[in-house]
């Protein structure tokens, strides 16, 4: 395995990544529209709307990190990918990933990284509702990132390994997901997986009818579209880790697509049905059965 | 015959690029509107966007600020202290930028011509690319006024920004006549 296959397989894995989570947003706007008895866009709309993105002028400047904000976000999404296993075996295309022991630990900071940079592209626009939407989505973050670590930890801690691969390996072995090996550790990650899509009703970050899409609302036309693509990838690796981490990965593209997209109903379904909390509710929504849940796993865990 | 159908290319082409088709094409299915509620009219929006007559399914979807949009859609009469803001938000969205002028308060002030702080002809102001005519206007002529807007991109005219800019003295003081003592902003574009 020569460098430049491994560099082939990983623009592989990004197209993939790209054009699965472009579809999924596709579709999740059909589903919606379905569910609102509509007949919804056509499911390669999002491909359009990037395209009409990329095509649009901008000339705004605010300063130098409203320029990079959008960049941190799309490093923050490509450098997560590289460290996710896209199928277990020998991998998607050659390429495995950058995995080595500890990784998991590394993906829960790298997970954050996009998100900060946004905050400080968001800052610099000067818009009050940026602000708004920046405190907004940080203090949210707080909120679901603690049942995620407890989740994460209570795995770590019953079969004593920090690298995404392992976990992959141990399922694999014994033949159990990890969904039921621990079904309270899935518990609380579906808990956490609900605030981490903002959906409804944990949209309160670009809340569009009230504080007008809050951090985003300063970018248009390229900005837009880098952000929209960061977004689809980002998606599709949140997705990819938790079919990982707790339903044994995937043996072919068939099975992943399945496998992710029934996840990917959960808080897409929720939404669907839900208006949206308050930022206080939204956190105290994930300190409460989130966290007694999280308990439970790691008691679980260690007994 | 070949020639036949060379030159109906030609026409359908309207001279533009392969590049400036595939653009417009995009433009014309991915149509983000701001809609600026400025009079009545914005109650026949819910209906244009929900599920009886869901203008999303053409690709028209709602943007939450200037930045992110592609048309202005002018809903009702515009009263003096509601243009100051509509040409705010008119000059911060990116281009290419369309105006539709809905209802006939924007085509000749419609029920209030003779109001002494509505401005009578949106066209003045900005440049306008599709009105709608009607008061109000339903749904169906909403969803036209937008088709005609997609057919007025594919052709490539929909450069109303261009218009602007190039016009932008003439808009300027008709704009001052009505905004007596308000800064408006000079660019260099």
């Amino acid at each position: 395995m020569n460098i430049l296959t491994e560099i082939l397989g990983a623009i592989a894995t990004i197209i993939l990544a790209f054009t699965v989570g472009m579809f999924y947003g596709g579709t999740v706007r059909r589903v919606i529209a379905r569910l609102q008895n509509r007949v919804g866009p056509p499911i390669y709309q999002n491909f359009i709307d990037l395209l009409k993105l990329q095509s649009k002028s901008t000339s705004i400047h605010h300063g130098a990190m409203q320029h990079m904000g959008p960049v941190f976000a799309i490093t923050a999404s490509i450098t997560s990918l590289m460290f996710v296993p896209i199928l277990n075996g020998e991998g998607w295309f050659w390429f495995e990933n950058l995995n080595f022991s500890g990784d998991l630990i590394f993906l829960l900071y790298m997970m954050v990284f996009g998100s900060l940079g946004m905050a400080l592209g968001a800052g610099q626009t000067g818009n009050p509702n940026s602000a708004i939407g920046v405190s907004r989505g940080l203090s949210q973050m707080v909120g679901y990132e603690i049942p995620f670590v407890m989740a994460l930890v209570a795995l770590m801690a019953q079969f004593h390994t920090t690298s995404i691969t392992g976990i992959m390996d141990i399922q694999s072995e014994s033949g159990t997901w990890m969904m039921f090996a621990n079904p309270f550790a899935f518990i609380t990650a579906v808990f956490a997986m609900l605030g981490m899509f903002h959906y409804a009703p944990f949209d309160i970050v670009i809340a569009p009818a009230e504080i007008a899409s809050g951090p985003i609302s300063e970018f248009g036309g390229k900005y837009l579209g880098v952000m929209m693509t960061s977004g689809s990838i980002f998606a599709f690796v949140k997705l990819v880790l938790y079919v990982d981490l707790f339903m044994g990965g995937a043996s072919n593209l068939v099975m992943l697509v399945i496998k992710t997209f029934s996840l990917y109903m959960i808080p897409v379904l929720w939404g669907a049905v839900s208006p949206r909390y308050r930022t206080e509710q939204a956190i105290t929504y994930f300190w409460k059965w989130p966290l007694v849940f999280g308990f439970i796993a790691i008691v679980w865990a260690i007994y | 015959m070949r020639s036949v159908i060379n030159i109906s290319i030609m026409n359908e082409r309207n001279g533009q690029k392969i590049v400036e088709i595939i653009k417009n094409w995009s433009r014309k299915h991915s149509i983000f509107v701001m809609a600026y509620g400025t009079g009545c009219g914005a109650i026949e929006i819910p209906a244009t966007m929900t599920s009886r007559y869901d203008a999303e399914r053409l690709g028209i979807r709602g943007a939450a600020t200037p930045r992110q949009a592609d048309v202005l859609l002018i809903t009702g009469y515009l009263s003096t202290k509601t243009l100051k803001r509509v040409i705010r938000v008119y000059e911060q969205m990116q281009d290419p930028k369309y105006v539709i002028g809905f209802g006939s308060c924007t085509i000749n002030g419609g029920m209030y011509w003779d109001s002494y702080n509505t401005i009578k002809m949106l066209d003045k102001y900005m440049p306008v690319d599709v009105y709608i005519n009607g008061c109000m206007p339903r749904p169906e002529s909403v969803i036209e006024g937008f088709t005609e807007l997609q057919r007025i991109i594919a052709r490539g005219e929909g450069n109303g920004a261009a218009k602007y800019k190039e016009n932008l003295e003439w808009y300027r003081a008709n704009q001052k006549k009505v905004l007596k003592n308000w800064p408006l902003e000079e660019y260099n574009w």
